[in-house]
């Protein structure tokens, strides 16, 4: 043994060993698993309490955005009596409106709840997982964006969207595209400012804010003022988080809600499938050509003896 | 064609002319050794083509019109259903029933089963078109079909279902237009292509079930990202990639079963003696293999309704809707199945199949379409979409027939390799042993 002696070299690998079993129990390896979005992201609380349906914010997303004026303007409120697909549903987003604002007559209280309809901008959003050509991006900052430049308009997202946000120009022949909220991701939220429908808002019944504060902000409101809210802040952990979530007086599905949703992302629902392709890839060559084989029998070995006798002639 | 046959014409079957000995020209082998004159005249006599052209009159200015104006001019163009009749129909039962070309492949070309030999070919045609016409509802589908090799190349979304859908297809289509390429180049007349083809068969059919396994059930997988929209009972987020590809199993073997039955009423005259003799043998066979499947699916939809304890759902009204598609899909065809392979009724094993067929398409339509949103309201397919739909579901069914009339799918090739038939005087060759009723792949290998 040269230059170094056993003992040193035990003690060596020793210590080698032990460095690497620390680092793999660090948790930091481990909490890679679990996502729980950006810890910067910005987000919305929506207080029904606080919402008065005068329509502001569609208002003043329709000015942001630029998009076509709306068949009966801002002011009118008879939007609100509007019902479609024989009365099962009322109004929604469309590649002409980011946002909408519907009235719920509750049985509970006298007087009615208005509820804004907007993309939720989930921590892990479906629409996201499910496109075969990543043309949505979850940015730091909260939004869910979209790229029309990759999108090839299988409408995949809308399946998947479990607050079927997403609209989509039907009617364009040559460049149709995924129409949607983007929280103002280019002309405000990079710049630190609110969108423009929470900036609009009379009532304050948008906040604006990181998420992480506003979770605790709405906790806040009902610990304070239990008899007013329901005890439960919708997208706290709807499909594993959403960027927008909504405080009310009434049980949720009252105002419009799917109070059904799982509380894990969507992505989770495939993963069962998922894990078995690489499995499945793996183990299928060897397995079927070993069934090959056997079913040849001894055949196989007779076969190649001929071939082997045709190459010699 | 049937009165030419009586007239005593024998549609081209080789690569020589049996009766001078030259070869046929391509223009000859694509008019069956007709004359053009003949052709059209046969043509015109057969009402089907008559109906075929009626449809092609109406759907395809419909198609045209689409691409000019947009989906929106076809489709309802719903924000809740974004899918229709085209993804529907046209992706999601097209591909189960097209499972016939790796089942076959798998029985015939890998556990050795050469009963199954005569119908090889017909299952191969059948999944490569199958497929084929998938693609093409999904060019009609997309809202920018150009775009079609995105995924492949420009951006790769690899977390998606759809992603490995879209690249197994694209694949799977590429390992079936090679297996069926060996009867193209037999019937083109280039043994070299089809032998050095052949000798990739194991390989290529080890790819087929690699990627019909996963791509199979990556079609219901796709279903569970929408969990709240498909009603409870067509939904399960375990066993959904199982439902498809189970039934994915007999909904092939009975496509099979289907078409074979066509294919022997309408055209025996393309069949081979051997494919004619052994159908209902394998017909059987395949019912026996239509029939466990059928049993192992009933059996775990039942564990996946225990799962996800579905019970209480039955006895609404998409429990009853959901019991008769189990009910006619599944259950029917398991008794009627076992019951004609005891008494071998072949005919009532044909119908079964139709049934089983029936079951399928409504068992993914159910999931797709009508159980979809079902908490939200009913959106029905409108006519344009519908006419779209069924156009080029002829148009499958046209460009099927014309293949199986001309490639030696349902007939064996009557080959004589090349180096022969310069060395051997013409007049000798009048007789290229017609009765042979061993395998040509046997007789097609070149002597060294």
């Amino acid at each position: 043994m040269s230059g170094i002696s056993r003992r040193k070299f035990l003690k060596s690998t020793v210590v080698a060993g032990g460095s690497a079993a620390a680092a793999m129990s660090s948790t930091k390896s481990f909490a890679m698993k679990e996502f729980e979005g950006y810890p910067e992201s910005m987000g919305v609380l929506v207080d029904l309490t606080r919402c008065i349906g005068c329509r502001t914010c569609e208002a003043a997303c329709n000015k942001e955005h630029g998009l076509p004026e709306p068949e009966l303007p801002f002011d009118d409120f008879s939007v609100f009596d509007q019902v479609f697909h024989e009365g099962k549903q009322k109004r929604r987003t469309t590649e002409k409106a980011y946002t909408v604002v519907n009235r719920y007559d509750t049985k509970a209280q006298g007087a009615p709840v208005y509820r804004k309809l907007q993309c939720f901008h989930c921590s892990e959003p479906a629409c996201l997982t499910s496109c075969f050509v990543n043309a949505y991006t979850k940015t730091k900052e909260g939004a869910v964006i979209y790229n029309a430049d990759v999108c090839v308009g299988c409408r995949m997202c809308m399946v998947a969207c479990p607050f079927s946000m997403p609209a989509y120009t039907y009617d364009s022949a040559l460049h149709p595209q995924i129409i949607k909220c983007n929280f103002c991701y280019d002309n405000r939220l990079t710049k630190g400012k609110p969108p423009a429908c929470v900036e609009a808002c009379p009532q304050e019944a948008l906040t604006f804010g990181h998420r992480k504060t506003l979770v605790k902000t709405a906790h806040e409101r009902i610990r304070s003022n239990p008899k007013k809210y329901v005890d439960h802040v919708y997208g706290e952990k709807e499909v594993g988080g959403t960027s927008w979530m909504y405080l009310s007086s009434v049980p949720f599905d009252q105002a419009g809600f799917n109070t059904t949703l799982q509380h894990h992302p969507i992505l989770d629902n495939t993963k069962s499938f998922l894990g078995i392709v690489p499995m499945v890839l793996g183990i299928w060559p060897a397995l079927f050509m070993g069934f090959h084989l056997l079913a040849k029998g001894g055949k196989g070995d007779k076969e190649s003896k001929d071939k082997v006798e045709v190459h010699g002639e | 064609m049937k009165n030419f046959i009586k007239e005593g014409f024998k549609p081209v079957d080789s690569l020589n002319d049996p009766d001078d000995g030259h070869q046929w020209s391509l223009m000859q082998k694509l008019l069956l050794g007709l004359s053009p004159k003949e052709y059209f005249q046969q043509l015109r006599r057969n009402p089907f083509n008559w109906f075929l052209f009626m449809i092609f009159a109406v759907g395809l200015p419909v198609i045209v019109y689409r691409y000019i104006n947009g989906l929106g001019s076809v489709m309802h163009g719903s924000f809740d259903y974004p899918w229709g009749l085209f993804l529907g129909f046209g992706l999601f039962c097209m591909v189960p029933l097209s499972a016939s070309g790796f089942l076959l492949g798998t029985t015939v070309e890998l556990f050795g089963q050469k009963d199954y030999k005569p119908i090889l070919n017909l299952a191969l045609l059948n999944g490569l078109l199958g497929y084929f016409f998938a693609v093409v509802f999904l060019l009609v589908d997309l809202g920018m079909p150009w775009r079609l090799y995105y995924p492949m190349v420009i951006s790769w979304g690899t977390a998606a279902v759809l992603f490995l859908v879209g690249w197994h297809v694209a694949t799977y289509l590429t390992v079936q237009v090679l297996e069926v390429s060996e009867s193209f180049f037999e019937w083109i007349g280039w043994p070299t292509a089809k032998n050095y083809i052949h000798k990739g068969t194991i390989g290529l059919t080890v790819a087929g079930i690699i990627l019909s396994t996963l791509h199979q059930g990556a079609l219901g997988t796709l279903l569970t990202y929408a969990p709240g929209k498909v009603h409870p009972l067509w939904y399960s987020a375990e066993f959904m990639w199982i439902f498809f590809l189970c039934s994915s199993i007999f909904a092939g073997l009975c496509m099979v079963i289907a078409v074979s039955t066509i294919v022997k009423k309408t055209m025996s005259w393309r069949c081979s003696g051997e494919f004619l003799d052994n159908l209902d043998s394998i017909t059987i066979g395949l019912a026996k293999g239509a029939s466990m499947a059928l049993v192992t699916y009933l059996v775990i939809k039942i564990v996946g309704m225990t799962h996800d304890n579905l019970w209480a759902y039955l006895t609404t009204g998409w429990g009853t809707w959901y019991l008769l598609e189990i009910g006619l899909g599944v259950v029917l065809p398991i008794i009627l199945f076992s019951f004609a392979i005891r008494n071998k009724s072949v005919g009532l094993i044909r119908f079964t199949a139709f049934l089983t067929i029936f079951g399928l398409l409504l068992n993914r339509l159910n999931t797709v379409l009508i159980s979809f949103n079902w908490n939200l309201y009913q959106e029905w397919p409108p006519l344009l979409e519908t006419i779209i739909s069924v156009t080029i579901f002829f148009l499958f069914v046209t460009v099927y027939r014309f293949i199986l009339y001309r490639l030696p799918i349902l007939y064996a090739w009557q080959a004589v390799p090349a180096k022969e038939l310069v060395s051997v005087p013409v007049p000798e060759q009048a007789d290229p042993d017609p009765v042979q009723p061993e395998h040509q792949f046997a007789k097609v290998v070149t002597p060294s």
